[in-house]
């Protein structure tokens, strides 16, 4: 069964970057280039065309960073309706974290989350497995036998790898496996009893605040670390100035780390705080404009390399309470994309280069063969029309949860088609 | 005359004209709690439900007067002996509360926000009594109104509040209505207790209590929260006196005639020196007799939306 996607511009980042069709067969790409043309010689019924005049035609993209909270909190998300979700905003892959009822520590859980994603028959799901047991911190998970389950990365997310010792020991031992070791870099300490960023709006609102320097301390660290062991060390949701100068420049020093950052951090700020919004409530927090900014020049300049979402449903019932007492977190996977784009409009990212944040570069630092649109790839493509403006409405949201700042957000960039191996999973209207 | 809003969660949301529309009308209420039958009907059929998650009794008590002498209905509801033990969030209690037609509902609660966050969710009235380190407006009500009897004019006071400002609700709402009055407010107390970037709220920073008291009309002295020590805010209550104890010698580093207020509970011997609290220049009890007031003149207030 063959599937032509034709007439669209196609950005495979690297490899090609303007008009051209793209030939799908046994949900592989075959071909990439202009006018392509179905043989007679082709023993197939005729393909189905996709029309994707006018429109971006990309390789899926690959989110590093989402929770699909099954087993355990079904209330708030199901491998099924996360990965719809997913494929909605354009993701034909997703890695999810461990921080499951019970947590991702052991080979069971893992082939329970495989079976239920190809059950869903949405996104791929890579499972990321926990560094420690239970991800209490002490004693390493088995983290070989996650990896021969089928985990890409190990983290304990949600939560730091707060003890350096049992953290160095966790960067050695997955050299063995090629595993990245991610971390949720919060200094517990200096966090303690914080529910949004330490600054101007925590001071006037009277909320204690998570100071920036939570967040460095664990990314000095971190690198430190790295450097001592050689290991794969990705940094997970990325929100400060000192972060990024840091990874910049143990970059420069040729340090193996990756980092990736979450559109809502370059996005909000603090401000969206006001008046107590829980939408606006995550770990790590939205922090000031000088923040902002430096991710921006993060992404600008490679520091950054990859966009994750940190996809976190809640139900309203959580939400719904006190700032204090709501959960941390917002879904992110159907409005990434055209919050990304308008990185493209305001001039921080060349087209391609956003899209290999959400593509290659993802695929790249977890050694994922996605996020390309190479003759032989898997075929995961999405139609994107960068033109469309829209309202972000939550009530339209294909995940189980409605909990976004961005709800009523005028935004520009929809997702038209999204193919998983070769077969369509998602058509927008 | 009403305050054409439905709830009172802050002073920061407050506008001039509304914070001088409650001081007047405390005025006429003052005179009530003056009288031999200290009632009026101004509220007569209402309900009001005090919502307390906090333990209190003066706030609790002091609004719990103000509406009888308004002749509502009062009922107190605390949690440790109600439904929210049982798991029942805030906004499923209070919309409980609610449809048993409470008109007003005076909140406390650990959480900033709470009363703004119930506030969205209800169609009662609510009145903030404390929301965590965030506000506390009727306490700020009164303590204008207290400096207002003593003093008169707020443009160019010199108010200095002392003591562990970055946990205090009665600070911040303080801050907000003081400067708002035009006065000069300074914030002391160790950099532990100084949240970052309080000069952009309107007040000067002090870490020296002696240098801070110079020129200064009014003394506001805050309780330590004892329970605090242990988290490394400050060492021990005997170096805390000894820096910030509002001592009689440090009255007298103040302007003659300053006002010393104190919101309440008193640490005789830890923020306020025994003989200071009880001295001609304590307006401490006034504070507790005008709150009643300022309540009264809240309630009715709001009342006259829902009317």
């Amino acid at each position: 069964m063959a599937i032509l996607i034709k007439g669209g511009r196609v950005i495979d980042p690297g490899r090609v970057n303007g008009p051209a069709d793209v030939l799908i067969e046994n949900g592989k790409i075959l071909a990439v280039g202009p006018t392509l043309v179905v043989s007679a010689g082709q023993a197939a019924p005729a393909a189905t065309i996709i029309d994707a005049r006018g429109k971006l035609v990309l390789p899926g993209f690959v989110d590093l960073h989402v929770h699909l909270r099954e087993p355990g909190f079904e209330y708030k998300e199901t491998i099924q309706t996360g990965t719809a979700a997913a494929v909605a905003g354009g993701f034909t892959s997703v890695c999810c974290m461990p921080n499951t009822s019970p947590v991702n520590d052991n080979q069971s859980i893992t082939e329970f989350i495989l079976d239920q994603a190809r059950a869903a028959g949405n996104a791929h799901v890579f499972p990321i497995g926990a560094i420690t047991k239970g991800s209490e911190g002490k004693e390493l998970a088995e983290i070989g036998e996650l990896r021969r389950a089928g985990c890409v990365a190990i983290s304990d997310d949600g939560l730091p790898v707060i003890n350096s010792l049992v953290m160095r020991r966790a960067m050695e031992y997955a050299l063995a496996f090629d595993l990245p070791v991610i971390d949720h870099c919060e200094d517990l300490y200096l966090s303690e009893g914080g529910c949004m960023n330490e600054g101007l709006v925590s001071t006037q609102l009277g909320l204690p605040g998570i100071p920036a320097a939570a967040e460095d301390v664990m990314v000095a660290r971190n690198l430190a670390l790295a450097e001592l062991t050689g290991a794969r060390l990705h940094l997970a949701h990325l929100s400060t100035i000192g972060s990024v100068r840091m990874v910049r420049e143990a970059k420069s020093r040729g340090i193996r780390v990756t980092a990736e950052v979450c559109p809502h951090h370059f996005s909000l700020t603090e401000e969206a705080v006001r008046g107590f919004n829980t939408h606006a409530k995550m770990n790590p927090p939205l922090r000031t404009w000088r923040d902002v900014q430096a991710v921006k020049d993060g992404l600008r300049d490679g520091t950054i390399d990859v966009i994750a979402t940190d996809h976190a449903p809640h139900a309203a019932q959580d939400k719904q309470q006190q700032f204090a007492a709501a959960p941390n977190g917002i879904v992110g996977l159907e409005t990434a994309l055209p919050l990304t784009l308008a990185l493209v409009d305001e001039g921080v990212l060349s087209l391609e280069s956003a899209v290999a944040k959400l593509t290659s570069e993802p695929a790249r630092a977890f050694g994922l063969p996605k996020g390309s649109l190479a003759p032989g790839a898997d075929a995961d493509v999405v139609v994107v029309d960068t033109e469309e403006s829209w309202e972000v409405d939550p009530a339209r949201f294909r995940s189980k949860s409605r909990n976004t700042p961005f709800a009523g957000w005028k935004v520009k960039g929809r997702v038209r088609t999204t193919l998983v191996a070769g077969r369509v999973v998602y058509e927008g209207h | 005359m009403s305050l054409k809003r439905k709830d009172l969660v802050s002073i920061a949301s407050l506008t001039l004209d509304e914070i001088t529309l409650i001081l007047e009308t405390a005025d006429s209420f003052k005179e009530v709690s003056g009288r031999e039958i200290k009632k009026v009907p101004a509220l007569r059929g209402k309900t009001v439900v005090n919502f307390f998650f906090e333990p209190s009794t003066r706030t609790r008590t002091s609004f719990e007067l103000a509406a009888k002498r308004l002749s509502a209905d009062v009922i107190n509801f605390s949690p440790s002996s109600s439904s929210v033990v049982k798991g029942e969030t805030l906004l499923d209690t209070a919309r409980n509360i609610e449809a048993m037609q409470a008109d007003i509902i005076v909140l406390r609660h650990p959480d900033a926000g709470a009363a703004e966050t119930l506030a969205r969710g209800v169609k009662s009235s609510v009145i903030n009594a404390g929301d965590g380190w965030h506000e506390h407006p009727t306490q700020a009500l009164l303590d204008l109104f207290t400096i207002r009897e003593k003093k008169l004019d707020f443009k160019g006071l010199r108010v200095a509040i002392v003591g562990d400002i970055a946990h205090s609700r009665v600070a911040r709402s303080n801050i907000y209505a003081l400067s708002k009055l035009g006065a000069e407010v300074r914030a002391v107390g160790p950099p532990t207790m100084i949240p970052v970037y309080l000069d952009r709220l309107g007040a000067q920073v002090y870490y020296d209590l002696d240098k801070a008291l110079q020129g200064v009309n009014v003394i506001m002295m805050l309780r330590l929260q004892l329970e605090r020590q242990g988290r490394a805010l400050f060492p021990s209550i005997r170096e805390y006196s000894r820096l910030y104890e509002l001592t009689a010698d440090r009255v007298r580093l103040a302007e003659s005639g300053a006002l010393v207020m104190h919101p309440g509970p008193i640490n005789r011997g830890v923020e306020i020196a025994p003989e200071v609290a009880d001295s001609f220049s304590s307006v401490i009890l006034d504070q507790v007799a005008n709150g009643v007031a300022v309540r009264m003149a809240v309630l009715y207030l709001l009342s006259g939306t829902n009317a």
